[in-house]
């Protein structure tokens, strides 16, 4: 086990342009599940690939495990890697994809069936050894993968959208047994993805990249309930964050806590919206909103309305909407940077 | 379901030529070399009787041909050798992009594109014994004395050597785009998963690439050794056979013995050796690509 960290981390892929990676510093804690989430192309798999050693930085320095392991190749880091691929070797069978970093390594052949059968029954796969990656499921195949990464017992996990390659089904229980797996192992985890569900399903702490930076790292709660930004607050939630211009302000709240006045008790900010469209997806209602008269007429929201609620709401019609205070968040409209809560004008 | 009438005329007109055009230049001097092979023709004989297997005895019987049968193989085993080693560091080598790449490549084809007499000839005077510039550049480092300086044309075993070096030079091209191909149609994460597992660059190559490339090496091979088999530029224009008869393979004796010669029947007797181990090639050719259908 080894903590991973980077300083000032940066690769340019073309000169004169962006960076992919921009002067990222980042710890992780020892045995930590850390996930960096990001829309495509914000830079996480390049980060990755860089601690990994399969990406030359630009700039800044990789440690793991104290050490500084910039300039050593990926086979020197003590790292495994799943790919998003799963990368199988497809000419080999699973017996021998599993054994292959153990040869690599030149572990003596007695210890090698061991330590296969170790890692294939801790993954339920022992009936599949003597098969071929062709033969396999995508399920089954993502499970080689991982039993290949495990083997050798490396000291840091790099996992790069692993389930991304599952049916949705499959992926809410891999997504499940990789976080048990987890547990079991306790090694550091780096796992890269674009579905903020399982970053916030599995993630101890979550690293939101847009655009090659840093935007937050925090726990799910931190990134979800308190983001550092706009971009964070709008990336994570689904709908997305309301965001109400006051000017040099923006003032956010998340769709669960736009809900009918009568359901909120204690201080609250209050609006009168007409309803525009209500969606009934059996938890809860999805609802469409245009705020009506004041500074802020025609401005659109979205609430989420739990099923516990029996509310009448119809469309078309007026409805007094509050959102508590403690809710509120308040973000810099220069450059999107969360700021203290003020009190503002709504009506 | 049944096809109309005038869709299977259409079909059939549309594969005419291309029969036609197999059966006229394939078909028909197959056929003839097979009979001239058990008859007693000659350039200029008329007439035509069956002999049997009498040429072929006597054939076997020349040392000539023995020779040539034997430098066949030492000439399509040692060129192939030679190119399916090139052939990878090459295709390896430019495989990732590099400047210049462009014109490494074209330069690199260069060999298989240009005609093969054009080049045959330029190596000729690259090995000639006077004229030669091998040797005069092994002068120049002292690496041989001046006045003697290896016949490379000239003694049995250079001018073998030679031969094999310029098909081989010749050859490298073709088998190199080939693997090339199968080269760059290996995913990139399976070499980098190799590199996170631990292997080394040797222990890629030779445990995951190649392995992977196999069916793509298979087709270069195949290809290459019917076209090192069945070739004769590079001898005839080299050596002409010589010398002693040293360089000699199978279709340059053929056409020595049968068109240059005269003796059309032991010409056709020659080739006809050549059909067996072609069919056998051409049959180990068809199940590779079969098997690599599979995977």
């Amino acid at each position: 086990m080894a903590i991973v960290e980077t300083r000032n981390l940066t690769k340019v892929f073309k000169q004169g342009q962006l960076g992919a990676v921009n002067d990222i510093s980042l710890l992780t804690r020892e045995g930590e599940f850390m996930v960096f989430l990001g829309p495509s192309g914000s830079g996480k798999t390049t980060l990755l690939r860089m601690i990994a050693g399969l990406e030359e930085p630009t700039g800044g320095d990789v440690l793991i495990g104290g050490r500084v392991v910039t300039g050593l190749p990926p086979r020197e880091r003590r790292i495994a890697m799943v790919f998003q691929s799963y990368a199988l070797y497809p000419h080999l069978s699973v017996y021998k994809n599993i054994a292959f970093p153990l040869r690599a390594q030149k572990v003596p052949k007695e210890e090698r069936r061991p330590k296969v059968e170790w890692a294939a029954g801790l993954l339920g796969i022992g009936e599949l050894l003597e098969r071929k990656p062709r033969e396999l499921s995508g399920g089954e195949r993502q499970r080689v993968a991982l039993a290949r990464a495990i083997v050798r017992e490396p000291s840091v996990f790099l996992l790069d959208e692993p389930l991304s390659n599952l049916d949705a089904k499959l992926r809410a229980s891999a997504r499940e047994e990789l976080t048990q797996f987890h547990k079991r192992i306790g090694t550091t985890t780096i796992y890269v993805t674009h579905d903020q569900v399982e970053a916030m399903a599995m993630g101890d702490r979550i690293v939101v990249l847009d655009k090659g930076v840093v935007r937050q790292v925090g726990s799910p709660r931190e990134v979800y309930d308190d983001p550092a930004d706009t971009f964070v607050a709008t990336f994570l939630g689904s709908p997305p964050m309301n965001l109400v211009d006051h000017g040099e302000v923006l003032a956010g709240f998340r769709p669960e806590h736009l809900l009918p006045a009568v359901l909120v008790e204690g201080p609250a900010v209050a609006l009168t919206a007409r309803v525009t469209g209500v969606e009934y997806l059996g938890n809860e209602r999805v609802l469409y909103a245009q705020i009506q008269d004041g500074r802020f007429a025609g401005k659109r929201l979205i609430g989420r309305l739990p099923s516990v609620y029996h509310v009448e709401i119809a469309e078309g019609e007026s409805v007094r909407l509050a959102i508590p205070e403690r809710n509120l968040r308040y973000f810099a409209k220069s450059d999107g940077r969360r700021v203290e809560p003020r009190s503002l004008a709504w009506e | 379901m049944g096809m109309r009438r005038g869709d299977r005329f259409l079909g059939a007109a549309m594969f005419v030529p291309a029969l036609v055009y197999i059966a006229g230049l394939v078909g028909v001097p197959l056929v003839l070399a097979f009979l001239y092979s058990v008859g007693n023709v000659t350039v200029g004989s008329v007439g035509y009787k069956f002999v049997g297997l009498a040429n072929f005895r006597s054939v076997l019987q020349n040392p000539a041909f023995r020779g040539a049968l034997l430098h066949s193989f030492v000439f399509t085993v040692s060129a192939q050798l030679l190119v399916i080693v090139g052939a990878n560091i090459l295709a390896m080598a430019l495989r990732n992009p590099f400047r210049g790449r462009g014109l490494v490549r074209f330069l690199t084809l260069l060999p298989w594109v240009a005609p093969i007499s054009l080049g045959a000839i330029g190596w000729k005077w690259i090995l000639d014994s006077i004229y030669s510039v091998v040797n005069w550049a092994l002068v120049q480092v002292h690496l041989v004395k001046p006045f003697d300086t290896p016949m490379w044309l000239g003694e049995p075993t250079l001018a073998m050597l030679s031969v094999i070096l310029v098909h081989a030079w010749r050859m490298m091209p073709f088998s190199t785009v080939i693997l090339l191909a199968g080269l760059t149609a290996i995913p990139r994460d399976i070499p980098e998963a190799a590199a996170v597992d631990g292997a080394g660059f040797w222990r890629t190559h030779f445990e995951i690439t190649l392995p992977m490339m196999r069916p793509v090496i298979a087709v270069a091979l195949l290809f290459g050794i019917i076209f090192t088999f069945t070739d004769m530029t590079v001898v005839y224009i080299l050596t002409r056979g010589g010398p002693y008869d040293s360089t000699h393979v199978l279709p340059s004796y053929a056409f020595f013995a049968g068109i240059l010669g005269g003796s059309l029947a032991e010409g056709a007797a020659v080739s006809v050796f050549l059909v067996p181990i072609l069919v056998l090639v051409a049959w180990a050719m068809l199940r590779v690509a079969h098997s690599s259908e599979v995977v």
